[in-house]
């Protein structure tokens, strides 16, 4: 089963994670990828830095920020492929970033 | 109605109470579909019904029910292949079919683990909410209605039935695993699952709103499904302990509310209400691992006190000191301020109100309480055991601003009364 991990902190908190990131040192990374569970991933610029787009009634309405204003915002992701939600699970909790804000897992529709 | 009648439906009725989780958790087994599995265990019993005043009751019930129920879900099944509905669990069933045909699939009864067991597990996973936890297990588990349920929660039958769909679909589509956890989960997943039945224990134990009968069916299903986990997980301590611990509080259920509904506390309860046959039980329960070292957990600490309070003859006659010495144990094991409240009674009791008292003070300083009304109420009776009755009185008042239940409310209203004017 493949699962969406948003990594979600206060975006105040991003040297906290970048330094637990650093802390970690690729070993969350390395083990993911040499069991091949994880597919891709990567961090993203800050929610201030986003574009919002719409289209109503036909024409596009775009926005300069997130789409919806929260705490937390998604800092990153990973895309994983696990047996269950067990294993992402244990997979999210050792995650560098699990400690400074949350982690949001969401299995693929298919 | 015939005699015959009235034995085929005794029968049916400990047949459902005995058979019905095992029978759901086998058909989810089977079929990976928990409403499948559900509806053709509920048809079977229907058909039961229907054939076993007239046909007499079957040598081996359990298996005719199996047989029933296994045959429903293959003709859905079959139906549901026929019709090439793209069912995610058809897929599955493609799957597993793979080697051999649609009917050894669901005749396949390999499975070591006793279902129940993937079951109880599966419905407590903790990426369920809480109270969905409990509403799937009476559910599957117990094979009570949505209807009882949503009245032992004193919710909608509507607002149930969404609660349990919702858990049902989440297991489904966010890949919550059908079995009993991997060895290094197991620990943390079992204390998970006696939590919830300990909950649910002490949400028809507890509470005094509602249906005081269907809150005693509460209790009586968390003994049931204690018994059940206890003799699935022989080298789990624990789950023995918590089934010894739920059969002693139950044991006092008629002695706890006097007849217009007050409640009464332990000091005053009438003994001989005490069920004597569940208190032995307990005591048989426990006495199967008293020759063992590994230090106790929790449930043992706490059916150990409550053991206590079941074998004293009187509220004088309890062995206090040990009583404050086990919730000293339970504190260092499971730190929480409720045990210290807890150990601060025993104290009292063992060694006089004023070195209760004292304990209790560092919980008003640490403000760990603030908010529950027995922290008040406690100190209102060490107070007023002190003669310090002005001080009483205004703790007695602190509690009754602090509690929702009516009988506490009116025990507390007793009190008041008692200590104005002082």
């Amino acid at each position: 089963m493949k699962y969406m991990m948003f990594i979600c902190h206060e975006p105040e908190r991003l040297d906290e994670a970048v330094a637990q990131v650093e802390k970690d040192d690729g070993a969350w990374l390395n083990e993911t990828v040499g069991r091949g569970v994880r597919l891709d991933g990567n961090a993203l610029r800050p929610p201030n830095e986003a574009t919002t787009v719409r289209v109503r009634g036909g024409s596009p309405l775009l926005t300069d920020g997130p789409f919806a204003e929260s705490k937390e915002a998604i800092a990153g992701f990973d895309i994983i492929d696990c047996a269950d939600l067990d294993e992402a699970i244990e997979i999210a909790i050792r995650h560098p970033c699990a400690s400074v804000g949350s982690i949001e897992l969401r299995p693929f529709w298919q | 109605m015939t005699s015959d009648d009235v034995s085929a439906e005794a029968a049916l009725s400990r047949v459902f109470t005995e058979e019905w989780g095992r029978l759901v958790a086998r058909q989810i087994r089977l079929t990976g579909d928990w409403d499948l599995a559900e509806e053709s265990v509920q048809d079977a019993f229907a058909l039961a019904l229907e054939r076993w005043p007239r046909d007499g009751i079957p040598r081996v019930p359990a298996a005719w029910l199996t047989t029933t129920a296994r045959n429903r879900a293959l003709d859905v099944l079959r139906r549901r292949q026929v019709e090439a509905v793209k069912l995610r669990q058809s897929a599955q069933l493609a799957d597993h079919l793979q080697g051999g045909s649609l009917s050894t699939a669901l005749e396949d009864d390999s499975g070591i683990v006793d279902d129940r067991l993937r079951l109880i597990f599966t419905c407590c996973h903790p990426a369920l909410a809480l109270d969905a936890r409990i509403a799937l297990t009476l559910r599957t588990l117990s094979g009570l209605t949505t209807t009882q349920i949503a009245r032992a929660f004193l919710v909608s039958e509507t607002t149930m039935a969404k609660r349990l769909t919702r858990a049902k679909s989440k297991i489904r589509n966010a890949g919550i695993p059908y079995r009993v956890p991997p060895a290094h989960l197991l620990p943390e997943r079992t204390a998970g699952v006696m939590a919830v039945v300990y909950l649910m224990f002490n949400e028809g134990y507890a509470a005094t709103e509602g249906d005081a009968l269907i809150r005693e069916g509460l209790c009586a299903e968390a003994i049931r499904l204690a018994r059940v986990l206890a003799g699935l997980m022989p080298e789990e301590p624990e789950a023995e302990a918590l089934l010894a611990l739920m059969l002693l509080h139950h044991s006092r259920r008629d002695a706890r509310t006097s007849p217009s509904g007050d409640i009464v506390t332990l000091e005053h309860q009438d003994r001989a209400l005490w069920d004597r046959a569940a208190i032995k039980e307990a005591a048989a329960v426990l006495a199967t691992r008293d020759h063992e070292v590994p230090p106790p957990g929790p449930y043992r600490l706490q059916a150990a006190i409550a053991t206590c309070h079941a074998t004293a003859s009187n509220a004088a006659e309890t062995d206090w000191a040990r009583i404050a010495r086990l919730y000293e144990q339970l504190h260092e094991i499971a730190p929480s301020p409720v045990i210290e409240l807890n150990r601060a009674v025993a104290v009292a009791m063992a060694y006089g109100p004023a070195a209760g008292l004292a304990l209790t003070d560092r919980l008003v300083a640490d403000a760990v309480l603030e908010g529950y009304h027995l922290l008040p109420a406690v100190r209102a009776d060490l107070l007023r055991r002190l003669g310090r009755i002005e001080e009483a009185h205004a703790a007695y008042q602190q509690a009754l601003a602090l509690t929702g239940t009516t009988a506490e409310r009116r025990y507390l209203e007793g009190r008041l009364r008692e200590t104005e004017g002082g």
